[in-house]
């Protein structure tokens, strides 16, 4: 007879293993690592939770102890490669297949321990991709998650930090998984409930509190004067121009200068309530004196960030907020904010080849992908219009098609050259390198040349919607890239035709003298004043408060 | 440490009366420029002391676009380097010349 | 056309020490000493391929504040740390000597330290500066001229500068100044992460930081991170200077000893703040420089003429 009940048997065995360690779900810490090794078994799909904020760390400390001859040969599906333990899976002979998204603190380590042949890398998705797979072909067996606190039924409550566990708990629950969460505290009752107990098979009181990456917060004082300079650039020359409401910023220095002039440049040229209004955002602390001078409707966030509990706490009209006053986010809705719901992406990059295809990898480092690639996408499915998206799909054609479809705005914002006199503009990207060196199908690739729509450098934009030919894409680019190689190989005649055309245009050109761009444009110009800026109620972290 | 010289002829005297000017510091990624009123007519010289060796084409460019852009006759241009971006030389130079410029 | 960066508002924590002097001193009273275009620069840093600055990283001159002549030096924290050498050493020296021997030349010197001590690589110059600077300004104050210390730049005034701040006839400093001797990082290392967390910006500022330095007296007046809140500290100060004599160093050691005493056995910033009577003290940390300064000058031990 044909057994179609196998995974609920096999749980139930599972369950049976690990209720050994437990009081009904409740298991202490010094038996964590015990209870992993009951409910895991060699080749499982695990999943630790997160990608780039909060960490089971715990429970990653635990599962690093186990035994490898009782626990060997896992398939590692997670969406972050972050903490040390995650690594010391595969050096331990625990883990030996990978599946990820985010490796940004590992993205060193990474390309060393693939190297020794120790890891046998499936591929390097996004957030979503990953996710997505979670309900197709790679649902994990276990998942190790990470809330704030639990009851003793197993409710599990994550404050601003829910982020992913819908999303990984769902796919972990409804088929057969196990489920065991690391707390900072078990109580009687919940504020609210973000996962219910019967998602939940096992519960750990941490001893310490889950640490939390602080990976939005960026200090107004290390703003440059040229960064305020391709801002203003954006401002005018990009969202003034398309009304751009609805949109998404990536994490940066650039992009924290836009957030730090709307309520001071923005607002000089009468744009207040015309752009930056509803927003798929990480609460960017950066954010707040805009908000507080009335510029956003509504933000949907990812993820959290430290420090900013009471101030979104104290402003529920803004942030997606609980019956509890807390945030909640989600970073599988907010990603389907991101492609479907806004007009613009924007957000910074390492490498841009002259086809616009732009990439963060560099030889010696893997990071992984993140969310970048589908926000900094123009979705296909998208089938509602705005002003925005019409007008730059227009801009992408000759005539008046009698099929048309819109596109989303897609910029990247760089500086010609980062750190270390290293040029952003490239004939070639080191990603082809690292493709052959570790013989990957794909060349990682951030976001592809045929999504990007403009690329804003302090030299001037480059609207490639309006580009009809490679070479007038290539020329575009090399036009804006300033001193560096690509850029002073330019056919000068060529870029100032484009620059008729209207395809490069330079601050004069949209009225902006560069030597106006200064520091005591932004609204707060260090981590003290966007304090003063919130009432007070944003708490830096401490590594930011040099008061 | 490197030391360059660049001497051009600009288009014209740079206007304004101020004899000397200092914009900048040396810091990492930052530099120092000192502009003094003391040449002839148009003449214009650059002179750059460099941490950093093998920019040599970059800082051609950087001080060609500069002197095409702003015309600095009569100046000349002191550089101590703390290993700064080809753009933020520009600027700093833009803004020495706009405080050469005042009245 | 109002320069933003020395405006009354403008952060002085984040300014340069030109900036810095421009910021503090009566417009266009400014005349400095040895400028850059007279080149005199450090002859040691290119052996080690470093850039030097036209000015050795410290503006020296004397111009006006409030219509009083005063002689000035400013240090450019963000040059070498704003560091102790030859001639950034002599420079300072120099113009301390200047007012001690010459009665003709303003007989008030304002030193707006931001220096992390002795530059590496001129070490021996740079410590027998510190001594000789500390001799001038012992010896100017013995002469009568007011030697005031403004500490608030991102370099604080560590090592050499920590000494020199403490041997002036007063001293201001904003919240994001500090003044110390050993730098954080040197405790850590010696003392381990468990003593003293260098990365733990928050401690470092309770310890170091302008409002404790402050509120145990080790300052004289707390200023507004801004040009205008220097200039108002600056004046303040000027304006009662304190008598050096045999009665005014021993009534400072009492003084110390006294402090030693009173907190020797804390741990932390806060725990002194609650000795000294203070009901929250873990609200100093975000008070408000008008509230804090009241405050401060409310409390006994801040005010003292024998720091």
């Amino acid at each position: 007879m044909a057994d179609w009940q196998s995974e609920q048997r096999a749980r139930g065995e599972r369950l049976a293993a690990g209720s050994k360690f437990a009081a009904g779900k409740i298991v202490a810490p010094n038996d964590a690592t015990a209870l992993l090794e009951a409910v895991i078994r060699p080749k499982d799909r695990i999943c630790l939770e997160g990608d780039n904020q909060k960490q089971a760390d715990f429970l990653a400390a635990c599962l690093a102890k186990a035994d490898p001859k009782v626990l060997h040969d896992l398939h590692v599906v997670q969406s972050g490669i972050v903490l040390p333990e995650h690594i010391d899976l595969f050096e331990k002979g625990i883990a030996k297949k990978l599946d990820f998204s985010f490796s940004g603190p590992q993205s060193h380590a990474v390309p060393r321990v693939l190297k020794s042949g120790k890891v046998e890398l499936g591929a390097i998705h996004t957030y979503i991709e990953l996710f997505a797979r979670y309900f197709v072909d790679l649902t994990p067996h276990v998942a190790l998650s990470v809330a704030r606190s639990a009851d003793r039924q197993g409710n599990l409550y994550m404050g601003p930090n829910t982020e992913d566990s819908p999303s990984v708990i769902e796919a972990t629950a409804f088929k057969a998984g196990i489920v065991v969460a690391q707390v900072n505290e078990i109580v009687d009752k919940l504020p609210r409930v973000d996962i219910p107990g019967d998602r939940v098979d096992f519960v750990v009181a941490a001893p310490k509190p889950f640490y939390v990456e602080p990976l939005f917060t960026r200090d107004p004082a290390s703003i440059t004067e040229i960064q305020i300079l391709a801002a203003m650039m954006a401002i005018k020359g990009i969202y003034a121009e398309y009304g751009i409401k609805r949109l998404n910023h990536g994490i940066g220095f650039n992009t924290a200068a836009i957030e730090l002039l709307l309520p001071t440049y923005a607002e000089k040229l009468g744009l207040k309530g015309k752009i930056a209004t509803h927003w798929a955002l990480n609460p960017h602390p950066t954010l707040i004196p805009a908000i507080e001078s009335g510029w956003v409707k509504q933000i949907h966030s990812f993820g959290s960030e430290v420090g900013m509990d009471a101030y979104m706490r104290a402003r529920s009209d803004i942030y997606f907020t609980g019956r509890d006053g807390s945030m909640s986010s989600n970073r599988m809705y907010c990603q389907l904010a991101g492609l479907y719901a806004t007009d613009l992406f924007i957000g910074s990059t390492l490498q841009i080849d002259l086809n616009g295809n732009s990439s963060t990898v560099t030889t010696d480092r893997i990071a992984g992908f993140g969310g970048a690639p589908n926000m900094g996408s123009d979705a296909h499915g998208r089938r509602h219009p705005s002003e925005p998206w019409l007008k730059a799909g227009r801009e992408a054609v000759d005539g008046h098609p009698q099929l048309m479809r819109g596109r989303k705005l897609v910029v990247q914002l760089v500086e010609t050259f980062s750190e270390k006199m290293v040029p952003v503009f490239v004939e070639k990207l080191d990603s082809l390198e690292l493709a052959e060196k570790f013989k990957l199908d794909l060349a990682p690739v951030m976001i592809y040349g045929d999504d990007v729509t403009h690329i804003v450098s302090e030299e001037g934009i480059a609207n490639l919607l309006l580009c009809r030919t490679a070479e007038e894409r290539e020329q575009a680019i090399r036009g804006i890239a300033g001193f560096t190689d690509v850029g002073r190989r330019r056919d000068r005649k060529m870029v100032e035709r484009l620059r008729e055309r209207k395809i490069i245009r330079r601050p004069e050109d949209l009225g902006i003298n560069p030597l106006d761009a200064h520091r005591s444009m932004l609204a707060a110009r260090s981590i003290k004043e966007l304090m003063h800026w919130s009432g007070n109620l944003y708490d830096p972290p401490n590594k930011f408060r040099n008061w | 440490m490197q030391t360059l010289r660049f001497r051009h002829t600009a288009k014209r005297r740079l206007s304004g009366k101020k004899d000397e000017a200092i914009i900048g510091v040396v810091a990492s990624g930052n530099l120092e420029v000192l502009l003094e009123r003391v040449l002839p007519e148009a003449a214009c010289e650059v002179d750059i002391a460099t941490p950093l060796s093998g920019y040599d084409e970059t800082w051609k460019a950087v001080v060609a676009e500069f002197v095409e852009r702003s015309s600095p006759g009569g100046l000349r241009i002191s550089i101590n380097d703390g290993g700064a971006r080809p753009d933020t030389v520009y600027l700093r130079l833009m803004q020495g010349s706009a405080l050469m410029e005042a009245e | 056309m109002e320069d933003v960066t020395t405006s009354g508002r403008a952060s002085w924590f984040q300014a340069t020490a030109r900036q810095r002097v421009e910021g503090l001193l009566d417009p266009n009273s400014f005349t400095e000493f040895l400028g850059p275009s007279e080149r005199v620069q450090s002859p040691h840093l290119h052996l080690f391929d470093l850039p030097s600055a036209f000015d050795d990283g410290v503006v020296i001159g004397r111009g006006k504040l409030d219509g009083k002549d005063v002689l000035v030096a400013a240090q450019e924290g963000q040059f070498m740390g704003g560091t102790f050498a030859e001639v950034s050493g002599a420079k300072l020296v120099g113009l301390v000597r200047a007012a001690r021997d010459h009665r003709n030349l303003p007989q008030t010197v304002l030193l707006l330290m931001d220096s992390g001590g002795v530059r590496l690589q001129e070490a021996n110059a740079g410590e027998l500066a510190v001594a000789e600077l500390m001799r001038a300004i012992v010896q100017a104050r013995c002469a009568g001229v007011a030697v005031i210390a403004l500490v608030g730049g991102r370099a604080g005034a560590f090592g050499g500068a920590g000494l020199t701040t403490a041997t002036c006839s007063r001293v201001g400093v904003s919240e994001q100044g500090r003044i110390a001797v050993s730098g954080p990082e040197v405790i850590e290392t010696n003392k381990g992460v468990e003593e003293f967390n260098a990365e733990d910006k928050a401690l470092v500022w309770s310890t170091d930081g302008g409002k404790n330095r402050r509120l145990l007296g080790g300052a004289d007046a707390f200023a507004e991170d801004s040009m205008e809140g220097f200039r108002a500290a600056a004046k303040a100060l000027m304006a009662k200077v304190p008598a050096f004599d045999l009665k005014t160093m021993q009534a400072e050691q009492e003084r110390l000893a006294a402090r030693q005493k009173r907190f020797g056995a804390c741990d932390d910033a806060v725990s002194m703040w609650r000795i000294l009577g203070i009901k929250e003290p873990e609200a100093i940390r975000d008070m408000d420089s008008k509230e804090f300064t009241e405050l401060a000058n409310s409390i006994k031990e801040c005010n003292h003429d024998a720091r």
